[in-house]
């Protein structure tokens, strides 16, 4: 069997990195559960790692990378003694303690689990959704993307569209007016959600045209996108656009799949804590960053929400008597 | 970037694939792509373990742009593989290494 952690972080966004430098201050040794590499904001680092410029973290007079402020979250918590592990939790079991979770691409979810922890922070934050229609997995890569940063140049002189209205919809298509001669934003609704610095940016901006009211319901081409067929919310009347782009950011869900049927969540997923506090249901395991906030979802509020996390989680193991751990004691082949 | 793995150019590309007696797996990649940074290390590993059954060559795709043209690199990071010269498999996007070394299992 493992060795029993004291505190286990599953995730490592804005809110899991706090929860990991201040757990690590306090002297508990947390496990960072990472993540893996993927191409969409299920991944190490979270969302921020597939924007550009973050301009509202306070204390960046300039603005800074996303991908940067991540990599400093990180080095910051293992400057303090954090552990990180680069894998996907496939499976926790909180019914006995110590908690169980299993790890791993090949994780042998019937045998040992991989790691044992007295607490759990659940910051797994959220991923973006994607349009749900026929072909979108086979156009992946292919004219289909769910990161402006990483195929904008691509699109050099190309007539691309968005499809959202909110702050990672605008931003996106401000981003990606440095390729495409033209970028259409596609929202469903006649005005954008996002930011009003945003908003103003982009409807000046002579690059980005606006369809309004409307969705896209085709995708065409093969093996490379062609062309959308976009509708008319309100008519239902259907047009061809001729685009060889799109770019999708119409909103996240919660990833909290792995914790149905044993953390309390909303019908939205969202993970349910209780008012004034990151506990959930079950005591010694709390919940922080987007993961369980549909209302502000800020890297800042995340963070925020992290602090509160490990603050809790520490004040929880005092109260159970759970003694911290030496970190000399602390295996390093993790 | 590790010892195993090689560097890729445009100028260099046909040779390197056309005389390679094991597979080649190109990693099309540049210094602003967030996903292509966080495989690198993965790949330096792989590259590693796997050393005389396969090679990873890197192909920065800002100062080589003909090669990702030639084989419809729309998204970064992409993996082809090459095989006695020709694609035998492209994977798009950012993985694992578990999950990787599954998709490049055929060729180990």
């Amino acid at each position: 069997m493992p060795e029993v952690r004291n505190v286990i972080i599953i995730g490592s966004g804005p809110a899991g990195l706090t929860a990991a430098i201040y757990t690590a201050r306090a002297n508990l040794a947390p496990l960072v559960i990472e993540g893996e590499p993927s191409s969409t904001s299920d991944q190490p680092g979270g969302q921020l790692m597939l924007t550009t410029e973050v301009e509202n973290f306070p204390g960046f007079i300039d603005g800074i990378m996303g991908p940067e402020l991540m990599g400093n979250f990180r080095a910051q918590a293992a400057r303090f003694g954090a552990e990180f592990l680069t894998e996907k939790v496939t499976k926790v079991d909180f019914e006995s303690r110590p908690f169980k979770i299993w790890s791993g691409w090949s994780a042998d979810h019937d045998g040992e689990p991989t790691h044992l922890a007295s607490s759990v922070i659940v910051s797994t934050g959220a991923q973006s959704l994607m349009l749900g229609i026929p072909g979108e997995e086979r156009l992946v890569g292919y004219g289909l993307s769910t990161c402006a940063t990483c195929d904008g140049f691509f699109f050099r002189d190309h007539e691309i569209a968005v499809v959202g209205g909110g702050d990672s919809a605008v931003e996106e298509a401000l981003f990606l007016t440095k390729f495409a001669s033209k970028v259409t934003i596609i929202h469903r609704r006649d005005e954008l959600r996002a930011s009003k610095i945003m908003q103003e940016r982009a409807l000046k901006h002579d690059k980005i045209d606006f369809r309004w009211n409307s969705r896209v319901v085709e995708l065409h081409g093969d093996p490379k996108l062609d062309g959308i067929t976009v509708e008319d919310v309100h008519t239902g009347e259907r047009s061809r656009m001729d685009v060889t782009g799109l770019f999708v950011a119409i909103g996240h869900r919660p990833n909290t799949d792995l914790f149905k049927g044993i953390l309390d969540m909303e019908d939205s997923g969202y993970l349910i804590t209780v008012p004034g506090s990151t506990a959930t249901n079950i005591p010694g395991v709390f919940a922080c960053g987007d993961v369980q906030d549909h209302t502000y979802r800020q890297a800042i509020t995340a963070a925020g929400s992290g602090c509160m996390a490990a603050i809790d989680a520490e004040r929880w193991l005092e109260a159970n008597h759970l003694e911290p751990a030496d970190i000399a004691e602390t295996p390093t082949n993790w | 970037m590790g010892e195993h793995t090689t560097t890729l150019t445009d100028a260099s590309f046909d040779e390197t694939i056309n005389s390679a007696s094991e597979p080649v797996i190109v990693d099309f990649w540049a210094e602003w792509c967030g996903p292509c940074k966080m495989i690198a290390p993965i790949l330096d590993e792989i590259a590693t373990e796997q050393a005389g059954k396969l090679t990873v060559a890197k192909l920065n795709i800002d100062d080589n742009p003909e090669a990702a043209r030639r084989f419809d690199v729309m998204s970064i990071p992409t993996l082809i593989v090459f095989q006695d010269g020709q694609p035998k498999k492209k994977l798009i996007g950012a993985k694992g290494k578990g999950q990787l070394l599954e998709e490049l299992s055929e060729f180990l």
